[in-house]
């Protein structure tokens, strides 16, 4: 054929894979939840996130599928937390065995350690739960969709600076509700052992209970435990998960004369219509439950 | 001294210093004054495993109450209480106008029961609640349900010594109470009536599984102490309340679930008894005694 009708040819067939390749989002993973919902705060319309560990999922007993490994293998970039976070993600990685570019978000934060009774230490990788490392974990984010994306770099930076206001409110209402709290009373009991961040960063102690099992029905000694170390420590709230006996959690709170306190989430964001839906709410969520428990 | 102090730490001050202690005490002793007589006439009268049986077939009664609004005492007692009374009369019923006996009609209705319940209990609540509702919770005894304990008890003791004499004839010849008496249909459904209100109170506290234990192991243990009725009935009733503190305390140093200690140690008195009873014990077979003694 002549070169006029090659030439309308080809621009026809320009024309067809030309507007769909403009409507592609980047396709990228994040290892759990808060990941997912920091990615698009930043990432906005041009990102397609998928989560690894949803929301309500526990990213501890997390068992990855094949289908997983194909989720990685087909996106850009893998967002993950680090600092020890998904022991089974690097296994993962090496099986999708793909280009993928992995993203460490705790790049650039000041870890802290965890000890155990045994005298084991590692990294404790809870570092969300300090609002000034999502700030941290954002600027990273930030980074890393303009390295994959250039003609994004506005869009990305506009939400970014957005989003980094909205943290910067968020620390400061953290801290305003704990600074109306007496200094005293800024402490809890609770078998959570995520928010070793939170106790340094705003001055909550989180104490553990001493001695409670985690099975499912706490014993005379369990209660006598605890009963006892609230009135010693002059601890005023208790959040512990496995006194799931509403009655039995009345009166513990009657006999020491500390409040018991309501769910607090640690390391995943509920479900959208949950309290919990983004970070800055679960956050918001968790401080008011503190809070609650805590004031006299 | 020593020794006196160290007997004092580990039995008495616990109870001194938690109030939690003292009122699953008290709770757990108030359920031994009304289950243990009535669990020596249900021995006397062959049927210890219709308390078994009863105490299944109030499960989906408390459960319903329990879906209806949670764990609340006023419900999951009226549900109990309910589902006993009708398990009761559908067991009667059966007997009385079809071909099954007594035996066969109580188990059909409690089996029926008791997998009604579990799934009533599943559809609202979690593993972990269906537990609290078979095994209860001793250590959380609030004020309301310690007064059900000891309304029951009461209304227990009361209706006993009411219905006291025909029921000591039911248990030793019904024909001869039918004949002389129209008591005979009201002392049996009062006495069923007593037996389903003890299993509703005592399974707030000890759960469905372990309330029975409570009223049939001391009965079991007094039958080797004594010969007498008023003598088994008091021996019960002592029986229940040593197994009550002792499965306390045990439960509180040993760190095990407390209803179920105190079942155990009911178990563990119940065997001894059984060795070294002082009537019809079994090893007193070996100690030679007086011939024609009486």
């Amino acid at each position: 054929m002549d070169i006029k009708s090659s030439g309308i040819i080809i621009s026809i067939i320009l024309m067809l894979i030309g507007p769909v390749k403009a409507d592609e989002k980047i396709q990228v993973v994040a290892s759990f939840s808060i990941l997912t919902d920091l990615i698009q705060e930043i990432g906005g319309d041009r990102v397609s996130v998928d989560t690894l560990v949803g929301p309500e999922q526990d990213a501890h007993v997390f068992n990855p599928a094949p289908k997983d490994a194909v989720r990685i293998a087909q996106s850009k970039l893998v967002f993950l937390n680090g600092l020890g976070f998904e022991g089974w993600m690097e296994r993962l990685v090496k099986s999708a065995a793909s280009k993928t570019k992995l993203i460490i978000v705790t790049s650039g934060i000041k870890p802290h350690s965890r000890k155990y009774k045994n005298g084991y230490e590692d990294l404790d990788p809870h570092a969300w739960q300090d609002v000034r490392n999502i700030r941290i974990y954002a600027a990273n984010i930030t980074e890393a969709l303009i390295a994959i994306d250039p003609a994004g770099k506005i869009t990305y930076e506009n939400n970014f600076y957005r989003y980094d206001a909205n943290l910067t409110s968020l620390d400061a209402f953290i801290r305003s509700s704990i600074i109306a709290i007496p200094s005293e009373r800024r402490k809890i009991v609770t078998t959570h052992d995520a928010f070793g961040y939170f106790e340094q960063a705003y001055g909550v102690s989180m104490i553990a209970p001493q001695g409670v099992s985690t099975e499912s029905e706490a014993s005379a000694k369990d209660v006598a435990t605890i009963i006892r170390q609230v009135k010693s420590e002059h601890i005023p709230a208790i959040f512990i998960e496995n006194i799931s006996d509403p009655r039995l959690a009345e009166q513990i709170a009657k006999e020491s004369g500390a409040k018991i306190g309501g769910k607090l989430y640690s390391d995943a964001l509920s479900n959208e219509n949950g309290p919990a839906g983004t970070y800055i709410t679960m956050m918001e969520t968790n401080i008011r439950e503190l809070t609650k428990a805590m004031m006299p | 001294m020593n020794t006196l102090m160290l007997f004092y730490e580990m039995s008495i001050s616990p109870f001194a210093e938690f109030a939690f202690m003292r009122r699953a005490l008290v709770g757990a002793m108030a359920l031994s004054l009304g289950a243990g007589p009535i669990g020596v006439f249900l021995m006397l009268r062959r049927m210890s495993l219709v308390g078994d049986a009863m105490a299944h077939a109030i499960l989906p009664g408390a459960a319903l109450g329990y879906l209806i609004a949670g764990l609340s005492l006023g419900f999951m007692t009226a549900g109990g209480l309910v589902a006993g009374f009708v398990v009761a009369l559908l067991a009667g019923l059966v007997t009385r106008l079809t071909v099954l006996k007594e035996d066969a009609a109580l188990a059909s209705f409690y089996l029926i029961s008791l997998a009604g319940g579990v799934v009533l209990v599943s559809l609202r609540g979690s593993n972990v609640d269906l537990l609290h509702v078979l095994f209860g919770s001793v250590l959380a005894l609030d004020d309301p349900t310690l007064l059900l304990l000891a309304s029951s008890a009461t209304v227990s003791l009361v209706t006993l010594a009411i219905l006291f004499r025909p029921l000591v004839l039911e248990c030793v010849d019904p024909l001869f109470l039918r004949t002389v008496s129209q008591s005979s249909g009201v002392t049996h459904l009062g006495f069923l009536a007593l037996v389903v209100l003890n299993l509703v109170a005592g399974f707030h506290a000890l759960g469905t599984l372990l309330s029975v234990g409570l009223m049939m192991l001391p009965a079991f243990a007094a039958r080797f102490w004594t010969s007498t009725l008023e003598g088994m009935l008091a021996m019960a009733t002592l029986i229940g309340f040593i197994s009550s503190y002792l499965g306390i305390i045990a439960s509180y140093h040993a760190g095990t679930p407390t209803g179920p200690t105190i079942i155990l140690c009911a178990g563990v008195i119940y065997l001894i008894s059984i060795l070294i009873g002082g009537r019809n014990g079994l090893l007193l077979r070996f100690i030679p005694r007086k011939h024609l003694a009486a």
